[in-house]
């Protein structure tokens, strides 16, 4: 069983998928090789079951589930604030993109709408966490073709990244930061996280963009290894599910913060009639794996444009929504300096008690660095998730695989899985 | 917080289309902050399906995700025991549509039992990313997806008695990963 292909019978690969075989001499003599899941170009724990043709895939075979953990069992049995250290979880590449996400679900489900202040702090760290992923796979990209000097340029920066999770949650990798209707704490010093945040987004990620771009983009090597390889076509990519950078580098016009906008993407964000914030959605038609690499870095800068029209304005007030919505757990503060305080926190911690959502189910997403990642709630009108389904990205992106993979050299699947930047944690749950 | 769900308004004009096209079926339909769901009965699922992807009145080109749900002791009442739900959207239009089914199982569920009840058409031949989805919820809850063109297990390996996500499961599972058969160069 460990060495099993997918059986014979049943799909056959169409001829779209071995169109780069067609200067190929079969020479029949096919052997089996193991790829992973113990691989360093397998980023964590991926397995191929590869046939090849001399060093040539003629068949990939992925097989998953090495890091899968229940995460969609345990949404069962840990309350809405609690999964959110779960979710966090799923992608360690921009944790806080996933709580987000998370709770932008949880709130549809109880018909909450945050406050602005939340919004808009909400909003720059997605976008943080957008160009945190985005630099880990355009360095990744590098690294795992021989430019070793990128992956450092790139991951150099992403350390800032993390210094700005500590600075807001206390924690560097995981900030399970939001909570409902709220977070878990307002800024510590907002003149400091301002000083951060501009540092990052004017000197240290221009900085290290200018230099990954002058090592890789017009690279002799980088783009023979790259242009052509994996290639996705606009209609495969809308057939296969694939959203995210790669679906739009292949030319496919899909954006959920432009087609269901959400935080301070969509209009009037603040009841006052503000308007969303304005960006590009880049997009290229050559769907290999070069366009998915330029596809990302102009992201980093679209998101490093968005941080910087909201940096400037982050609306005072509360950060969570108000007290009588009795959803958000009240502040340290007022849980022991009174009684109101105190009895709101029982009401939500004790086991008997808890939130009380409708019964119904709903469907939130976002567009997080790697796609729509979406968070399907079934409430049974308790305090916990009666289902949580998760769209994850990566793991729809990643049935790709084979077929971008097969008819190409072996030496291409490293190219192929870079660009794809699968998270296993997100693949596996 | 509203303790009581907004009034459900059925105006999705996707619903429209569908009742009209197909006269004769029973469907049924559900509302909830502005997402239409349309219940459909699990033989009439793929017709259905096939009808909101090709016809350019709804034209559904994308297959967002397939969900399984287990309802065993849901408080609301339910038509049936487990849910399917195919999460479909419109690029053209930036329209989302779900289109759930329910099933009931005729055998015991708390093994990995073959239930002829627990079986729909699959929506490979419509999307062909509903895949890797649909080997999900068959890992997970145990139903199978007619023609679908490579139904194994997607996380769980191949032989592993049950399927975890039915609400009959325990959270720290039967023992399997204690009882998990031990490989070392003596015993080969």
């Amino acid at each position: 069983m460990p060495f099993t292909l997918k059986p014979e019978q049943g799909w056959t690969v169409d001829a779209d998928t071995t169109r780069y075989l067609a200067s190929h001499v079969d020479t029949g003599d096919r052997w089996v090789l193991n790829f992973g899941p113990q691989h360093p170009a397998t980023h964590t724990t991926l397995r191929l079951v590869l046939e090849l043709d001399g060093e040539r895939i003629a068949r990939c075979t992925p097989h998953i589930g090495y890091l899968h953990s229940g995460f969609e069992k345990l949404a069962e049995h840990l309350d809405y604030n609690q999964y959110v250290a779960i979710a966090s979880r799923m992608n360690y590449l921009s944790p806080i993109a996933n709580d987000i996400c998370w709770h932008h679900a949880v709130e549809k489900l109880f018909g909450i709408d945050i406050t602005p202040r939340c919004k808009v702090l909400r909003t720059i760290m997605a976008e943080v966490a957008r160009i945190q992923d985005h630099l880990l796979c355009v360095g990744a990209a590098g690294l795992d073709l021989n430019a070793f000097t990128g992956f450092i340029y790139a991951f150099n920066v992403r350390e800032k990244t993390y210094d700005l999770y500590d600075f807001i949650s206390g924690q560097r990798y995981h900030p399970d930061w939001t909570r409902v209707g709220g977070a878990m704490q307002d800024l510590p010093d907002e003149e400091m996280f301002k000083t951060l945040v501009r540092k990052l987004i004017d000197e240290e990620v221009p900085a290290a963009l200018r230099d990954l771009e002058t090592l890789l983009n017009r690279n002799r090597i980088f783009m023979d290894r790259t242009r052509g390889v994996g290639l996705l076509t606009h209609d495969e990519c809308v057939a296969w599910s694939i959203t995210g950078p790669i679906a739009r580098a292949s030319g496919v016009k899909r954006d959920v913060r432009k087609d269901e906008p959400y935080l301070c993407y969509a209009d009037n964000w603040d009841g006052q009639g503000a308007e969303a914030v304005t960006f590009q959605v880049p997009i290229c038609t050559d769907g290999d794996t070069y366009a998915r690499y330029l596809v990302r870095l102009e992201e980093i800068r679209q998101s490093c444009s968005i941080v910087r029209q909201l940096i400037g304005r982050i609306p005072a007030g509360p950060l969570d929504v108000f007290a009588d919505a009795k959803v958000t757990k009240p502040r340290k503060t007022d849980v022991y300096g009174s009684i109101e305080g105190l009895i709101q926190h029982f009401e939500l911690v004790m086991s008997n008690r808890g939130w009380k959502p409708p019964v119904a189910e709903c469907y939130g997403a976002n567009e997080t660095a790697n796609g729509e990642l979406g968070f399907f709630i079934v409430s049974d009108g308790g305090p916990r998730a009666w289902r949580a389904k998760c769209r994850p990205p990566s793991f729809i992106n990643y049935q790709t695989i084979a077929k971008m993979c097969e008819g190409h050299l072996l030496s291409d699947i490293v190219a192929c899985i870079g660009s794809l930047n699968v998270v296993a944690a997100e693949l596996d749950r | 917080m509203p303790d009581t769900p907004p009034v459900n308004i059925l105006d999705h004009p996707t619903l429209k289309v569908v009742r009209d096209a197909f006269p004769g079926k029973r469907l049924r339909a559900t509302e909830f902050r502005g997402q239409s769901t349309l219940i459909v009965e699990p033989a009439d699922l793929h017709e259905v399906l096939a009808f909101l992807r090709n016809d350019p009145r709804c034209g559904y080109n994308f297959l967002s995700d397939v969900a399984g749900i287990d309802y065993l002791n849901y408080p609301a009442a339910t038509i049936g025991r487990f849910a399917v739900v195919y999460n479909l959207a419109c690029h053209a239009r930036d329209d989302r549509f779900f289109v759930k089914v329910f099933l009931n199982p005729s055998l015991p569920t708390d093994g990995n039992a073959d239930d002829p009840a627990l079986c729909v058409d699959s929506a490979c031949d419509l999307w062909p990313g509903a895949e890797w989805p649909e080997r999900e919820v068959f890992d997970m809850f145990g139903i199978r997806f007619r023609n679908h063109p490579d139904l194994r297990r997607v996380l769980l390996w191949e032989d592993y008695p049950a399927h975890p996500l039915r609400k009959d499961y325990p959270l720290r599972g039967r023992g399997e990963r204690e009882q998990y058969r031990v490989v070392d160069r003596a015993s080969q």
